[in-house]
């Protein structure tokens, strides 16, 4: 079964990656940071992927973005096969079906929370009625309406992530890829991030996929997969429920 | 952190009243860009504005030497000149053998003829001291090359014995303050009956009017000679034959159409001399230099800028999409530039309007100074395309 097929038999699967390989350089300079890599995300679910630095997880994230393209295997995202796509091709498929957060944050300095999240709308080139309107509808969604005429410099480190949460909302992507959200921000503002794409995750349309370090945030995760070396070496459903009736036991 | 979320987006698309609408922010994000770091923008405004004004000034310049050059010819009304053999310009005459124009009076076709005498001359200022002078003369009443732009005194007064008209510019270079003043050319006396203004000479020798039989008295040239014959044809006549045939007639002198004696005089002070030359090197060297400081900066900028371009790429930007905000950002730069350069080009210009010199403005130069500014920043925006076009979005995530 071809990996088109079998996405479109398992409806819930936003992205499926199989076998993916990739290979930087050539002859004695080679590096391969995967060496075989099977993944989906499935909609209503948010995915950790956790592993040692040089386990290969950004350059995975890569891939599942449509940033880079595999060296070997197939990647479909929503229903769109990769192959043979151009730079340009794939761009074109991460603007229509990606969201991304960064570590840190990548807001455009000289705009406003506002424009920041327009300036994603404008890029997907998604016709919405009142542009700006919805732009603060979805700064108002990860609660930042109050905020929406700042500019990045007058925000704090949680609340910018929560502009690049809003921004990477915007035009309603299906699978949203967050590379060390909380990487940059203390405790509490980690936890209410990782709160709030626990919350991005469970729209029944949109799968989540956060690369994190931080093992704080595992109580957020519907699944965790781990990477060593460039093979996924596990993978796990934690219990939230357990989770959270330990936690509030302490 | 209180504050209450709940990330689940209204969906893009009709909903409520109102037409959906793509929204536009690459403009917007190029004048930020631009006007975020105020003093590269300083930079790039001050190499545009440089650029603009150069090479205004020069093709300013180029122009009003044409004019000057072409200034006697342009007011003349005529199809065909009869000059002497070897004539390169109107500024650089000789005398004619005589009897051209009752030559060319009795050529079929033609329908009139003016004789014209121009020559150097020595004018004796009236304090002392001696300046040459172009001294031309013409028949201001059935002629059609008389002094314009008369602000003082008229053409009736040039029918005053030793009556001379001068122009308000070279007042200084002939030792005179105003009307009425008495001169000499040649050893004889003149008086200045008439003022224009504004009638420059490119060879920078002031131009001295004065009547056909005057000049020739001046100039010590017999009664039937002339320095050019101008002709007009009968309207059905056909000039090439009239030409040849007065080419024919008159051995050893040239019949040019007015163009090509214009064409001529253009050619011999502008290009033979290198004059013109030398101001189209100056406006070409402008546009290097402001292509140069506009790519400088704007590449400057462009690298400053790396991290949010490579953000728009990672976001599914096209190539297209950047393309289009570093262009923007480089025309909002040629708007700015042009529109202060072109000011300060005027202002140059307005000072310059007594002097010597003629710098000209024209709609199609300023048309054309606008074309060449917004082609100098969209060329100097290349180099930054370039380093754009090379970014790895993959980058993005390990900043």
């Amino acid at each position: 079964m071809t990996v088109t097929q079998e996405a479109k038999t398992k409806p819930n699967v936003l992205l499926e990656a199989k076998g993916i390989v990739k290979v930087f350089g050539s002859g004695e300079g080679v590096v391969k940071p995967l060496k075989g890599v099977d993944l989906d995300l499935r909609a209503g679910e948010l995915t950790l992927l956790m592993g040692p630095s040089g386990s290969g997880k950004t350059t995975l994230l890569s891939i599942l973005g449509c940033i880079l393209s595999p060296t070997e295997g197939y990647l479909n995202l929503a229903g769109n096969s990769t192959e043979g796509l151009d730079a340009e091709g794939l761009a074109d498929l991460r603007r229509q079906h990606v969201g991304f957060v960064f570590q840190g944050y990548n807001l455009f300095p000289t705009m406003t929370a506002t424009e920041n999240v327009m300036l994603a709308l404008d890029v997907r080139a998604k016709p919405v009625v009142n542009p700006p309107g919805h732009a603060v509808e979805a700064l108002e969604s990860v609660g930042l309406g109050h905020r929406a005429k700042a500019f990045p410099a007058k925000l704090s480190g949680g609340e910018k992530q929560r502009v690049a949460i809003a921004r990477a909302l915007i035009g309603s992507p299906a699978v949203i890829l967050a590379d060390e959200p909380t990487a940059a921000l203390d405790g509490e503002n980690g936890q209410a991030v990782m709160a709030l794409l626990s919350q991005v995750a469970q729209d029944p349309n949109r799968a989540v996929l956060a690369v994190t370090h931080d093992h704080r945030t595992l109580k957020y995760a519907d699944r965790i997969i781990r990477i060593e070396d460039g093979y996924i070496v596990g993978e796990e459903r934690p219990d939230k429920n357990a989770h959270d009736a330990s936690t509030s036991g302490h | 952190m209180q504050a209450k979320t709940n990330p689940t987006l209204p969906q893009p698309g009709p909903a409520g009243g109102g037409k959906p609408k793509t929204v536009k922010m690459a403009g917007k994000l190029a004048y930020r860009n631009l006007f975020h770091d105020r003093l590269s923008l300083i930079v790039t405004l001050t190499g545009i504005v440089f650029s603009v004004v150069l090479v205004a000034i020069q093709c300013g310049l180029y122009i009003g030497s044409e004019r000057m050059i072409a200034a006697m010819l342009d007011q003349s009304e005529g199809d065909l000149w009869v000059v002497p053999l070897g004539t390169k310009s109107f500024d650089d005459p000789s005398l004619l053998m005589g009897h051209e124009k009752y030559a060319a009076l009795s050529t079929p076709g033609v329908e009139g003829a003016e004789e014209l005498v121009v020559g150097f001359a020595a004018w004796r200022k009236p304090k002392g001291g001696t300046t040459a002078v172009l001294l031309v003369g013409s028949d201001h009443i059935n002629g059609t090359l008389k002094p314009w732009n008369i602000v003082d005194g008229s053409l009736d007064d040039l029918k005053a014995p030793f009556a001379v008209a001068v122009d308000d510019t070279y007042f200084a270079d002939l030792g005179i303050d105003k009307i009425g003043e008495t001169a000499e050319i040649n050893n004889a006396k003149v008086r200045i009956t008439a003022v224009t203004h504004g009638i420059r000479s490119f060879t920078t020798l002031p131009y001295v009017f004065t009547s056909l039989q005057r000049a020739r008295i001046l100039l010590d040239a017999s009664s039937n000679q002339a320095s050019y014959a101008l002709l007009r044809l009968d309207p059905d006549a056909d000039a090439g034959v009239v030409r040849a045939a007065l080419s024919e007639r008159l051995q050893d002198r040239e019949v040019m159409t007015q163009s090509e004696f214009r064409n001529r005089s253009v050619d011999y002070w502008l290009f033979q001399t290198g004059a013109g030359s030398a101001l189209i090197a100056g406006a070409a060297l402008g546009m290097i230099v402001g292509v140069v400081i506009v790519a400088q900066t704007l590449y400057s900028s462009t690298k400053d800028h790396l991290n949010e371009f490579a953000t728009l790429r990672a976001l599914g930007a096209s190539a297209g999409y950047i393309h289009k905000v570093i262009l923007i950002q480089a025309i909002m730069s040629a708007f700015l530039g042009y529109g202060v350069g072109m000011v300060l080009s005027l202002l140059v210009i307005w000072l310059s309007k007594d002097t010597n010199l003629l710098i000209v403005m024209t709609p199609g130069l300023a048309l054309l100074l606008f074309a060449l500014t917004i082609g100098m920043c969209v060329v100097a925006a290349i180099s930054a395309i370039f380093k754009v076009t090379r970014i790895d979005p993959a980058g993005v995530f390990s900043r």
